[in-house]
Formats: structure tokens, sequence, C-alpha cells
């Protein structure tokens, strides 16, 4: 395989890893004041991501900075291109995190209350913004900047309500699972025409056909995303949760694939790439250091592995 | 005004502000891993209470590096979009290393560490810390390689108008990192021995002010909780009051041989001399100091900014390269001045806290234990603080923070025009397409939100110091109960490390 298409898919991957792992925690911060009555339940809702949130943000440095490394060209291009959602992203990113970190640390009810302001906006905004801009990158208009962001939304408050059922007892799960089933009511027509739109963005601009591969992907990530509905009207926690990560996995394989060979309009990945001593080099890095970090993250997910139950005062 | 302008500006104020924070989670991590290690080592309660409370100003203020941190990177690519173009091939690598290797380590521990206090072995949880500072110092020297390659570019090509990386040993050995890094971890220790001396006295102070007769004599054992922590943050930050110095000066002399601009400005010496004298202060000069501090040979020829602009000008064609030479030198001055004087008052306040010798049986110490010194059996015991000491203290928070500012300010401010010293000007890193409007946008909103996010954190901070170590629970180790269910944790209420 040649080294760019290596890259590709390792930021592919990256990616992907990221809207996976921030994509719970993105619909966890949006659903904590749907999902919690009082503050003790409040804490069981945000415990569920406080030890992995930080861990998986790095999931989204480490693609942008392999982006940086290996297609320096893609890495600007995309960051200045869209240069106001991008701000948007990170003043989200921001108060999200703050919001995260101080919200156990803060003393007054109305400080708690300026600390889940910021986690509810700093987690809608990054979840909606990069479906947007992901959207746009295919087919280049607003409606599909609209529907992405629609989707990615929804998919993230799917997702996120699925892992609050999952992670917790009593009256919190109960609340997720039907949270989780009201919102399949917006994933699931937004999927199908989010997904359906993935193969055929090349085609409208006068591409060649997407490859059968393709829609495969866009297929499956449609019917995980129908069983974590189905699995949660089931009362399956876990295998519902393995099938909204598969769907979230699936749209962004989809994603990327159509997104090769040329990641953004008139670059190549061959023009965007960074010399082959680069890549080469930070192939062996990666492939050394990767295996590690997904060691130790699986270890801190075992770790804290049990459901979470609140304790009142 | 143009976007160029704007973008400088945001970059200055984001990074500034980036390395408000940074320093003090470099520097306050390990020696809240330092704190937690003595506990595990002597079990003593008053270092576990010390770990959870200095632990928490470390949280409160990691936060802010984290977020600003993000910034950062996406910064590069929003508004210097020529400039990564230019540079990723060879800035981007140390970048991703830093996301792999570091930040990973780093978040995923210090998540364990907040939220393992009962569910790892006292060891695991102990060595949690331990990995995520190990990230953090790390982190520092990725990104400082990545600096130092724009000062002092190596290990690269240029093909098509792009370096290519040639050689990545040579980019993470560059000489230039090699002596940034430790000049800048040594700096980060000030910062935090700054800090936490800063927390002790303002403590002290106030015991003294709720305890006005003494009546808890500082004696070995009933003394104050704060004595240990302040003597702990006088050695670090004389020690890294010395590495800084010596690596400061291993900095100058780089200076001298790769980027003789930056030094002409960091002077003000305007022409080639041969035995150039070294100003402290304007006016006061010393003479054949600075050729001696930039090649150990008094009589050295030192360049001048005259004439190195000569030069640069036939070299790279028409231009001013110039750095803006007062704003360099001043830095120069605050950054020495600043940040040697809060290593002064540590190795007063070390001199100052030693422990004096008593004999043994004296009705003041009654203390029994202790070295035979002569026919006498003497103990050692902890001298009281002087209150004026404890106040000055106060002073090592802010100087060293400013030093390091000035420091960045000299370091970035001196190496204009140039984004990568003799390849690529800041003017030509600009992104073409990014509009004034935009960047005008983007540097208001992160200036605003950066300036509350600075009050919050300074209020929170000030709070907690205020409050002081909490008691804690007799037996922390024990696993919290979950309502009766077997495979369930309870969310803890109290306002831990958590939630
Ligand atoms: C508390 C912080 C602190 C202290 C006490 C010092 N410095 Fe410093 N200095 C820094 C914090 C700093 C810094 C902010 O960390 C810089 C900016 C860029 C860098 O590499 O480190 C720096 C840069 C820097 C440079 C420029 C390097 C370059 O641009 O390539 C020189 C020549 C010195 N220092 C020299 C000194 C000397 C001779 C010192 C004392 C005797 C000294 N520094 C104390
Ligand atoms: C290691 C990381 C760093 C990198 C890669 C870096 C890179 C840059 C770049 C690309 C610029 C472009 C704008 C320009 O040249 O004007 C710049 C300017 C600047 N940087 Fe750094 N920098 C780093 C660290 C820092 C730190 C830690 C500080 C301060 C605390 C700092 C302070 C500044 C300032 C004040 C400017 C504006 C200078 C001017 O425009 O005149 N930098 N730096
Ligand atoms: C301009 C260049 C810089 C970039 C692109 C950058 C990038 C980042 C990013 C993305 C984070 C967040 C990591 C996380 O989520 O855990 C971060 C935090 C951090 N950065 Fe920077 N950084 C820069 C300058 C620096 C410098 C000069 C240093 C050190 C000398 C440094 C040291 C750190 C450390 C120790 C952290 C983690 C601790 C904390 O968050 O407070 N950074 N940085």
């Amino acid at each position: 395989m040649e080294l760019t298409t290596v890259w590709f898919t390792v930021i592919a991957f990256l990616w992907t890893g990221f809207f996976v792992l921030e994509g719970f925690d993105f619909g966890v911060g949006m659903l904590a004041p749907a999902l919690s009555r009082g503050e003790a339940e409040r804490k069981q809702v945000l415990g569920t991501i406080g030890p992995v949130w930080d861990g998986n943000e790095v999931w989204l440095i480490s693609a942008v900075g392999a982006m940086f490394a290996a297609f320096p060209a893609w890495y600007a291009g995309m960051l200045s291109e869209f240069y106001l959602p991008i701000v948007l992203v990170l003043v989200g990113l921001i108060v999200r995190g703050v919001g995260l970190e101080w919200r156990g640390k803060v003393h007054h009810a109305s400080d708690r209350a300026w600390c889940d302001l910021g986690i509810l906006i700093g987690s809608a905004l990054p979840a909606f913004l990069w479906g947007a801009v992901f959207a746009d990158l295919l087919h280049d208009s607003v409606t599909a900047m609209l529907v992405g962001g629609v989707f990615s939304v929804s998919l993230c408050l799917l997702h996120g309500a699925v892992f609050v059922a999952l992670k917790t007892l009593g009256p919190v799960r109960a609340r997720a699972r039907r949270a989780a089933l009201v919102l399949s009511a917006v994933a699931l027509p937004a999927g199908v025409a989010a997904l359906s739109g993935i193969p055929s963005a090349g085609t409208a601009a006068g591409g060649p056909d997407a490859p059968v591969w393709i829609w495969a992907l866009a297929l499956a990530a449609t019917a995980a995303l129908a069983a974590g509905v189905a699995l949660t009207w089931r009362g399956r926690d876990g295998w519902a949760f393995t099938a909204t990560a598969s769907s979230v996995a699936l749209t962004g394989a989809a994603l990327f694939g159509a997104l090769w060979p040329a990641p953004l309009p008139g670059l190549t990945l061959a023009e965007a790439a960074s010399g082959p001593y680069a890549l080469q080099t930070l192939t062996w890095i990666g492939l050394i250091a990767l295996p590690f970090v997904v060691g130790y993250q699986a270890w801190s997910y075992w770790v804290f592995r049990k459901r979470l139950v609140a304790q009142p005062s | 005004m143009e976007a160029l302008d704007l973008a400088r500006w945001q970059f200055g104020v984001t990074t500034v502000y980036h390395f408000l924070f940074v320093p003090l989670t470099i520097g306050l991590g390990v020696f809240v891993a330092g704190l937690q290690t003595a506990w595990h080592r002597t079990g003593k309660e008053q270092y576990l209470r010390l770990t959870k409370f200095f632990g928490k100003l470390f949280l409160i203020n990691f936060a802010m590096g984290v977020v600003t941190g993000i910034v950062q990177e996406f910064q590069f690519g929003m508004n210097w979009s020529e400039y990564s173009i230019f540079v990723g091939d060879v800035f981007g690598a140390p970048l991703a290393l830093e996301a792999l290797l570091a930040f990973f380590l780093e978040s995923t521990f210090l998540g364990l560490w907040i939220f393992g206090w009962d569910k790892l072995p006292k060891r695991v949880h102990l060595a949690t810390i331990w990995a995520a500072v190990i990230g953090s110092n790390l982190s520092a020297y990725f990104i400082l390689a990545a600096n130092a390659w724009m000062k002092h570019p190596v290990g690269y090509e240029v093909v098509d108008g792009k370096a290519r990386m040639t050689d990545l040993w040579a980019v993470l050995t560059n000489s230039t990192a090699l002596a940034q890094v430790p000049h800048v971890v040594a700096g980060a220790f000030i910062i935090a021995g700054g800090f936490v001396l800063a927390v002790c006295g303002y403590n002290i102070l106030k015991e003294r002010r709720t305890d006005p007769d003494r009546t808890v004599p500082m004696r070995r054992g009933a003394g104050s909780i704060w004595r240990t922590p302040m003597r702990a943050a006088l050695v670090m930050t004389a020690i890294a009051g010395a590495v800084s110095a010596g690596t400061g000066d291993l900095s100058g002399k780089l200076l001298y041989e790769q980027q003789p601009m930056k030094l002409a400005a960091a002077e003000g010496l305007e022409r080639d001399t041969a035995g150039a004298a070294f100003s402290p202060v304007p006016g006061v000069e010393i003479p054949m100091l600075l050729s001696f501090l930039a090649t150990n040979a008094p009589d050295a020829v030192v360049r001048g900014a005259e004439d190195l602009q000569a030069e640069f000008a036939k070299k790279f064609g028409p231009g001013d390269y110039r750095p803006n030479v007062p704003v360099v030198y001043a830095s120069f001055r605050v950054m020495i001045t600043f940040g040697m004087a809060t290593v002064g008052l540590s190795v007063l306040g070390l001199w100052l806290t030693r422990r004096r010798r008593t004999p043994a049986a004296s009705r003041e110490h009654p203390a029994p234990h202790g070295p035979v010194r002569g026919r006498r059996r003497t103990v050692r015991v902890p001298r009281e603080i002087p209150s004026w000491f404890a106040r000055a203290c106060l002073l090592a928070l802010p100087l060293p923070v400013l030093a390091m500012i000035a420091g960045w300010l000299l370091s970035e401010i001196g190496r204009q025009p140039w984004t990568v010293q003799g390849e690529l000007l800041t003017a030509a890193s600009v992104s073409p397409g990014v509009s004034l409007t935009e960047v005008a946008v983007s540097l208001a909103v992160f200036t605003l939100l950066y300036g509350l996010l600075a009050v919050a954190e300074a209020v929170l901070l000030v709070r907690y110091v205020k409050a002081g170590p909490e008691q804690v629970s007799p037996a922390p180790s024990t696993p919290a109960g979950g309502s009766g269910n077997g495979d369930a944790t309870a969310v803890m209420l109290q306002p831990t490390l958590m939630y």
C-alpha cells in the first residue's frame, strides 16, 4: 500500500475514534440536564464520562496533528477554509472542558449552573459543527451542512443516551432508555438522509459512481443505527451500545472513503502529502505507539466499568 | 491594519495565555506526585492532605492548559496556512508525536488518578500520577523541539518551496532544543515553586493572624502543616534556578552562533564590537562581559544589528531584518531580574528555615531522640519562619510568571521578521484566504473568553487556597459501597477531586 494511503487510513481511524468516543461524551453533555433530577443524579450522569472525556478528546488532537504532519496542505486548507465554524468548535471545546473540570470544584449552585451551561453548549456546538463541516466538504451546499449537522447531533444524542443507560442504575437508566427511543425519531430519518448522501456525493458533482463498498458501509451504518434502537427497546444495553458505536464507526469509514483520494475540492492526497521520509518515520513510530495507547485507554475503561448509582447526600 | 497584524496579535495573546497555565501544570504535577509518594512511603496523614490540597489546585489549573492548548494546535492551520504548508513536513512530526506519545498518556492517566482513588491499589494509583506528569514533561519536549526548529532549522532540505524533513533525529536533538527544553522546564519548576511558596506564605500569615500568641509552637510534629511544602518548594526553586541560569547561559551562547540578530537586539548593540560590554540597565556597562557571556572569550567580536542588517539585506534581498529592539532588550532584562529574584528569595528562605540545634532535654523541646553531639544529646528543631519572609513569598507568584512571559517575548519577537529563521518570513506565513474580519472576530472571541476564564480561575484558586487542606477521612482507601449493589459504584458527593 502507498504511504499516503496508509496515512489517510490512520487519519480516518483517528477521526473515527474521535467520533465514536467523543460522540457519547457530547451526547452525555447535551443530555445531562434532561436525564437527571437533582444534583446527585446530575453527578451520576456526568460521572459516566468524567474519567475518560479528556483522553477521548486527544483522539481529535491526534487526528489533527497527524493531518498536519502527513498532509500539511489538507490540514491548512481545511482549517482556514472553515475558519469561523472552527472558531466556534474551539469555543465549544473550551467551555465544555472547563465546565467539566470545574463543576465539582465550585461551591455555589449558581456557579454550577454556569458550568452546566458550558457543558451543554460546549457539547452541542462541536457535535453540530463537525457534522456540518464534513457534509459541506462532501456536498458543498448549505442544505447538506444542515442535514449533516442535525444527523451528527442526533446521532451523538442517541449514542450518549445509550451510553448512559449502559453505565448507570436507577431512574437515570430508565430515563436514558426512554430518551434513546424518543431520539431515534429524529436520528433515524436524519441518518437515512445523510448516509444515503455520502456515496452519491461524487456522482452529483459529475464524478464517477461511488464504489460498492461505500454504499455497503453507508447501508451498514444505517442498519446498525436501527439495530441500536431495537436493542435499546429490548433492554440490551451492552449490545445497543455496541450497535450505536458501530454505526458511528461505519459512518466515519464511509465518510472518509468518500473523501478519498481528494480530501478537499481540488486537492489530492498526493499533492497534499509530506515527503516519503517523514511519512515512513512517522509510520514506524505510529505502529509502535498506537497499540499502547489503545491498550491503556481500554484499561481505563475497564477500571471504570462499573455502573454508577446516585448517592443522595 | 491587515489580517497579518491581527493574526500575530492572536498568536501572541493565545500562546502567552496557554503558557500562563502550562508551566504550572508541568511543575506542580511533579510536586503533587512527590507529595503522594511521600504519603505512600511514610503513611503520614499530613502528606495525604497536602496531596489532595495541591492536587485540587493543580487540576483547576490543568483544565485551562488543556482547553487553551487545543486552540494552539488548530491555529497554525487557521491563521498561518502558508506557514503550515511550508513547515508541516518537519514541524508536524513533533506535534503529532506530542499528541500520540504525550497527550494520550497525560490525559488518560490523569483521568485514572482523579477518579481512581478508591478503585486502584494504592501503588498503582501512585503510578498513574507519575505517568501523567511524565506525559506533561514529554509534551514540553516535543513542542519545544518544534519551536527550536523555527529558530535553528536542521535536518531538512527545501524542495519545491517546502521544507522536507531528512533527519528526524537531528530535529529532535537540535542543539537549540537541547538547551531550550531544560531551560523552559526549569522555568516551569520555578513558577510552580513560586506558586507553592506563595500559597504557604499566605497560609502561614493566616495561621498567625488567627493564632497571634503562637500557642502552637513551631516544633517538629506539632508545627505548621505548611512548613514541609514550603521547604520542598524552596529546594525545588533553588535547584531549578541553577539549571535555569546554566541553560540560559548556554542559550545565549547558541544565540551568538545561530541567531546573532536576536542577541544584538537583546543587547541593543548597533555595530560589530570586540570585547562588547553588558549593560544590566541602560547607562550602566560592565566591560567585556557580553563577549565573555556569548563566547567565554572576553575579547571576542559580537555582531551588531546595523552590520547584520546590511549583511542580511545583501543575502536575502531588501527589507528590514531587525526585530523590535526596545521590546527585546527590555524582555531580556525582565526575564533575568524577575526570575533570579525569585531564585534568590528561595536561597534566602532555605537559609532562614534551616533547623537549629538545641539541647535535647530542655523544657522547651522535650523530644528525647536525636543524634548524640559531643557529650550532650541535641535535637535539630525547625526555626520559626519570619513573618516578613512569609510575606515576601507572596511575590514569588507573579515574578517568575512575568519572567517566563518576558523570556518568550525575547524568544519570539527577537526572531522577527522570520517565522523560520532564514527560511520563511512572518509576512509570507499568514493564510491568504482568511479575511481581516474573520481574524478580528476570532481574536475578539478568544480574548473575551480567555479574560473571563482567567477571572474565574483566579477566583476558584483563591477560594481553595483560603479554605486550606481538608481533613481526610480516617480510612481513605476504603471503596465506596454502592447501596448494597455489588457491581455499582456510588458517586461521591463531597467536593472531592472528582465531580
Ligand atoms: C522563570 C523563567 C526564566 C528564568 C529565571 C530565566 N529564563 Fe531565559 N527564558 C525563559 C525563562 C526564564 C523562557 C520563557 O522559558 C525562554 C523563552 C524561550 C525559551 O527557550 O525559554 C527563555 C529564553 C532565553 C533565551 C533565548 C533563547 C532563544 O531565543 O533561543 C536566552 C538567551 C535566555 N533565556 C537566557 C537566560 C539567562 C542567561 C538567564 C539567567 C541567568 C535566564 N534566561 C533565566
Ligand atoms: C512551542 C511552541 C511555539 C511555537 C511553535 C511558536 C510559534 C510562533 C509562530 C508561528 C508565531 C507567528 C507569528 C509571528 O511570527 O509573529 C509566533 C509568534 C509569537 N509567539 Fe510563539 N511559538 C511558540 C511558543 C510560544 C510561547 C510559549 C509564547 C509565550 C508565552 C510565545 C509567544 C509568542 C508571541 C508573543 C508572538 C508574537 C510575536 C510577534 O508577532 O511579534 N510563543 N510564535
Ligand atoms: C504553540 C504551540 C503549542 C501547541 C500547538 C500546543 C498544543 C497543546 C494541546 C492541544 C494541549 C491539550 C492537550 C490535552 O487535551 O490534554 C496542550 C496542553 C499542554 N501543553 Fe501545549 N501547545 C503549545 C505550546 C506549548 C508549550 C511551549 C509547552 C511547554 C513547554 C506546552 C506544554 C503543554 C502541556 C504540558 C500541556 C498539558 C498540560 C495542560 O494542559 O496544562 N505547550 N497543548
